[in-house]
């Protein structure tokens, strides 16, 4: 059996989705910015696009930028809002600790050129305190930047309720909505975000394509210099292929989100129950305030990548905040963020379903996990001291 | 996967010498939990020749195969020629591992090591204690939680 379980990582074309890109790029192949018919048709197209995308964000089309991917559109929002900020002298940026490395180095970066970077903690749920933002959020603060759903863990943030917070104080809020849109209602004013970025290949459009959503009169730098495509905010000829099918694909995911949602969450609970009965395991983050495709485990005395490579032997894809898995020497920051030990965070295990994903494959995921878990702490000289009480159990 | 080669696949998938031996002549074990790499050699010594040896390995995949190739490479072997054993030729032995795995071999040699010492030590037989270099990964018991 093949169960691909990694589409946080990234997901299936959606067959709609390859048809518009495929169709597109025989149609529209003429250049939206030359003046004659065939790049103005192709021009006419990207506006039914940025319309189209607009649409199911609840957006302004002059708000919506296309980009090559969830990481631009992290980093130019960022950038923006920051260098804007300290024209002003404010050089203080609010953010979390779980956010995504296209968040996080960007902030680090920044923190490098003098400004001051507050990332807020998470509780063992996996989700930030509206509280603490308020206490950090102050007249220096240039950027609150706010994830709306981990990739890891899957926990859904109170983006709504910061995005008020900055709101009634004039604070530009960014939230990286890469994990959640296309899979739990976004709408960019229910969530009082100045920017939001989200990244086409989350959804069943192909990779390389991805938007940011500028609220009004919120300050935009551009990354790219060049032409004057995106009304001179990021240059380059449009990926028009990919943006049509792009906008295909968001359209089709947003119509079917509410039976998306009730089937794939239905699928999730059914497995992390299974999982939860292997011993000295444990469930990271909240078990329903999280995306309804995400499953994360931490398995005490084994370690991720091993895991992960016999599972894929298996036939099952999936994914692990193992330090192996990523060539550090550390696990993942949101395991450690949640508070799972170094020893535990290795054996972490990521299974993202989709609206694929099948009951049989739960079964045999729910049979195969167990068995390959067992198979490894037989062979680990963790497992033999925990159960020899040499060692202390954490989980 | 393509990360690895099929050597160090087939050592992960068919380990050899997998498990303990009760009463081993020399156990060592180096690494932490913490790195995410354990590896753990027993030995059984017979006049000086390895007669057999078995491991226990909590790790990546390469640790696992670098401990099963280790092995391999010291069963039936003298303490002398044991002692020889490098990452290197671990590694090699592997057809090569990526080069943020390299440590992985590292511990398997130092696994061994552990091990002979253990037995030097047990039995009270002397040794050139410049065959058994600090551990590298002595830095990770300084590693905040």
């Amino acid at each position: 059996m093949f169960v691909y379980a990694d589409n946080a990582a990234t997901t299936r074309v959606r067959p709609a989705a390859m048809k518009a890109y495929l169709e597109t790029a025989e149609s529209y192949f003429g250049n939206p910015s030359s003046l004659h018919s065939a790049g103005q048709r192709a021009k006419e197209e990207l506006t039914r696009c940025r319309e189209g995308i607009a649409a199911c964000l609840g957006a302004n089309p002059g708000e919506i930028y296309f980009t090559s991917g969830g990481s631009e559109s992290d980093n130019q929002a960022i950038l923006s809002a920051a260098y804007s900020g300290a024209k002003k002298g404010k050089k203080k940026i609010v953010s979390t600790a779980i956010e995504h490395h296209a968040v996080l180095h960007t902030l680090k970066k920044l923190g490098k050129e003098g400004f001051e970077i507050v990332l807020l903690p998470v509780g063992t749920d996996g989700i930030v305190k509206t509280a603490d933002a308020e206490k950090e959020i102050d007249e220096n603060t240039c950027l609150v930047s706010v994830m709306l759903a981990n990739n890891e863990i899957g926990t859904i943030q109170p983006v709504a309720e910061i995005g008020a917070l900055c709101r009634a104080k004039k604070i530009p809020f960014h939230t990286d909505a890469v994990q959640a849109v296309g899979h739990l209602p976004v709408n960019v004013n229910d969530l009082n975000c100045d920017y939001l970025a989200l990244s086409g290949h989350k959804f069943g459009a192909p990779r390389g394509v991805g938007a940011l959503y500028v609220r009004r009169g919120a300050p935009l730098l551009n990354l790219i210099e060049g032409g004057a495509q995106e009304k001179g905010k990021r240059a380059g000829t449009e990926n028009l292929p990919a943006i049509a099918a792009m906008t295909v694909a968001l359209g089709e995911a947003v119509r079917e989100l509410p039976a998306y949602m009730e089937k794939v969450s239905a699928l999730r609970d059914e497995l992390i129950a299974n999982l939860s009965k292997i011993p000295h395991c444990a469930l990271n983050g909240d078990p329903k305030k999280r995306l309804c495709g995400n499953v994360s485990f931490c398995f005490e005395g084994i370690e991720g990548e091993s895991l992960l490579l016999l599972l894929d032997e298996e036939g099952i894809c999936a994914s692990s905040g193992s330090a192996c898995t990523s060539g550090s020497l550390d696990p993942s920051h949101v395991l450690l963020a949640i508070g799972r030990v170094h020893d535990v965070a290795h054996g972490s295990l990521r299974l993202t379903l989709s609206a694929d994903t099948t009951e049989e494959e739960i079964a045999y995921m729910s049979e195969k996990i167990p068995q390959v878990v067992a198979y490894l702490r037989g062979m680990s000289p963790v497992w033999r001291d925990l159960k020899e009480g040499k060692r202390q159990y954490i989980l | 996967m393509s990360l690895y080669s099929e050597k160090v696949m087939d050592h992960f998938k068919h380990p050899r010498n997998v498990g303990v031996i009760e009463n081993a002549d020399g156990v060592g074990e180096v690494g932490n939990a913490k790195c995410g790499d354990i590896m753990k050699i027993y030995l059984k010594i017979d006049g000086g020749i390895i007669s057999d040896v078995k491991f226990e390995t909590f790790g990546c995949g390469s640790a696992i195969a670098s401990s099963s190739m280790a092995t391999e490479l010291i069963k039936g072997k003298p303490l002398s020629e044991a002692l020889t054993l490098t990452n290197k030729a671990v590694a090699e032995a592997l057809d090569g591992l990526p080069a943020y795995k390299m440590h992985c071999s590292v511990l398997a040699e130092e696994a061994i090591k552990a091990a002979i010492l253990d037995y030097y030590t047990k039995n009270n037989i002397p040794y050139d204690e410049s065959l058994f270099r600090e551990t590298s990964c002595a830095h990770c018991e300084d590693k905040p939680e």
